[in-house]
């Protein structure tokens, strides 16, 4: 495909790469800068420049992080509510498309139309918490992990996996004498490793990076999950109780808040910055599978 | 037919819950029309008809709340769809396969943030002690107050949110580009043809669909862009510009407890945009040769 390029096209192709190097930039510095920052004290960068000495740097903002009850609690929560949410949404998605990629099944359209109209109506926010609440999952964990673990888009993305998978393997185990069930659980399921790990991480990304469904149905802070926690240092300015001594100077506390701020970012994102890199082929091909349908 | 049941009760969880937590609160969407107390339930609360969509309709913020939300949408297409689009092409050019791949890993990066940090990000930037108001002082003199000034709201929200989605949304591009036949490349080289040619009369056309059904799909949604960011970047000074139907639901509905009147702004919103999608597919659908979504 390398033929020869003009000279005019070696212009557009160095011109290509100052602009895709001015986009990265744009994407890395803020991130760069967070991570620098949590490791400062605030404003030594913009006061100091890269004329940072050794002694500038503290893991004072990570201290306070890894001491807060809130933030600990938050953590485990949010690991909790993502792990259980990424296991009961494989379940329903999985259960619901093989069915349906079933080409025999009666009904089968009925059933897909049914699923279908929820993509394009639905109840909204008031209605939807009333439900939650009349069913008393109000300040339970059922509120955050069960509403949304039942997707349209989840069970078409399942369902394309499923039709796509060599029909002659289930005609010859049907044939053998297996039962749906073993068919199910010995051979579908067993080649369908690659989608569930799609769905679950996915899933597990999406709440781990929620926080509106907390925030309108649970009241207990005991409860609420790292996004909440976060929220509430990063957003609403509160300093959680304990983070900072009693008696600081106001200014101390100001400077002091600020450090936690980023070291807050730093740790909340942690996880998946960490997991990022091994599984960025796997969102790659979630994104594939869902934009055939 | 014992084949049949087995699939028959797979299917019955996910029908179950569709049931309960989808079409039960479509059905309780009709307190929009009633004077819903909670004592009396759905079906005991007397109806009013129109009184609550009348009531918005009149409301005094009723044209400010309308008009932010369709700005902040239309603005946030007009300007964020080609971005993805122009960097899948960008990124077509590059060479070599590894480095390729490390340019995608940074550009993804920002998607897998969550709204909360970057919202937390632009508050601690944006402040007026932030880093960028070093900047912006050390030219002008005097910081911006970028995160309470109704005037900066909406490109703030616009320009982060291009910031942590474009890479993401690059990807479907830059994978339908992969399968353009090289063939057709070669070709048009050598009939003479620069790099700027075939991208506008290869590389482009063979994009022109995906375009079209991301496009409706994203002009349909124009009026539900979601509560999460401009809930959180929303201050008590920049609403003018950031209160949007959305928002204005959440607050009236759950912190003011006026559960019908909201149901009704809510139920209000989803019309226009289901007008929206339809009229937004039979334009695309003029436009592309008769190819629409449906």
């Amino acid at each position: 495909m390398d033929i020869h390029y003009t000279g005019k096209d070696r212009i557009l192709l160095i011109i290509n790469y100052i602009l895709l190097g001015l986009f990265v930039l744009a994407i890395l510095l803020p991130l760069v800068y967070v991570v620098l920052s949590s490791f400062l004290t605030p404003n030594t960068l913009i006061t100091k420049g890269f004329a940072i000495t050794s002694s500038d740097w503290t893991l004072t903002g990570y201290a306070k992080i890894l001491s807060n009850s809130a933030m600990i609690r938050g953590f485990f929560n949010a690991i909790f509510y993502s792990a259980a949410f990424a296991f009961a949404t494989v379940l329903f998605s999985v259960f619901a498309a093989y069915p349906l990629a079933v080409e025999e099944l009666v009904g089968k359209r009925s059933i897909m139309i049914f699923f279908l109209i929820t993509m394009f109506f639905g109840g909204g926010l008031i209605p939807t918490y009333l439900v939650i609440k009349d069913l008393g999952m109000l300040n339970t964990v059922w509120a955050i992990i069960l509403p949304g673990s039942i997707s349209v888009f989840n069970i078409i993305l399942a369902k394309t996996y499923f039709q796509g998978l060599p029909k002659e393997l289930f005609q010859a185990a049907s044939i053998d004498g297996a039962s749906e069930l073993s068919i199910f659980f010995k051979i579908v399921l067993p080649l369908s490793k690659p989608i569930i790990f799609v769905l679950a991480l996915y899933a597990f990304v999406g709440q781990w990076n929620s926080y509106f469904d907390a925030m309108i149905y649970l009241d207990d802070p005991k409860l609420f999950p790292l996004q909440l926690v976060l929220r509430s240092i990063l957003i609403q300015n509160q300093v959680q109780p304990g983070m900072i001594a009693d008696a600081m100077a106001q200014a101390e506390l100001k400077k002091l808040s600020e450090m936690i701020k980023y070291s807050a970012i730093v740790i909340s994102s942690l996880p998946l910055i960490v997991m990022y890199p091994f599984f960025q082929k796997y969102f790659e091909k979630g994104v594939m599978v869902g934009s055939i349908k | 037919m014992l084949r049949n049941y087995i699939l028959y009760l797979f299917l019955l969880p996910s029908i179950i819950l569709t049931v309960i937590f989808k079409y039960v609160p479509m059905y309780g969407s009709i307190i929009a029309f009633k004077n819903f107390s909670p004592r009396k339930g759905i079906l005991g609360s007397e109806w009013v008809g129109f009184e609550h969509f009348q009531r918005f309709l009149s409301s005094p913020n009723f044209y400010d709340i309308l008009m932010n939300t369709l700005k902040l949408s239309a603005y946030g297409l007009i300007l964020g769809f080609p971005v993805p689009i122009i960097l899948a092409l960008m990124l077509n050019l590059v060479r070599g396969a590894k480095f390729k791949k490390n340019i995608q890993l940074i550009v993804y990066a920002p998607n897998f943030i969550s709204v909360v940090v970057v919202a937390g990000m632009l508050f601690v930037f944006l402040s007026p002690a932030g880093i960028v108001n070093a900047l912006v002082t050390t030219f002008t003199g005097k910081p911006i107050a970028f995160m309470t000034d109704p005037a900066y709201f909406r490109t703030v929200y616009i320009l982060s949110g291009i910031w942590q989605t474009a890479g993401w949304s690059s990807i479907i591009y830059v994978a339908t580009l992969a399968n353009v036949d090289p063939q057709l490349h070669d070709a048009a080289t050598i009939d003479g043809a620069s790099l700027m040619k075939r991208i506008f009369h290869i590389d482009l056309p063979a994009l022109k669909p995906v375009m079209a059904v991301l496009f409706i799909l994203a002009a349909g949604g124009i009026m539900s862009i979601g509560y999460e960011k401009a809930y959180l970047m929303q201050t008590a000074l920049n609403t003018p510009t950031s209160e949007i139907i959305a928002t204005y639901v959440y607050k009236v509905g759950l912190q003011s407890g006026d559960y019908a009147y909201s149901t009704a702004i809510g139920l209000f919103n989803s019309v226009i945009n289901v007008f929206l999608l339809i009229f937004v597919n039979t334009v695309v659908k003029k436009l592309n040769e008769g190819e629409g979504l449906y």
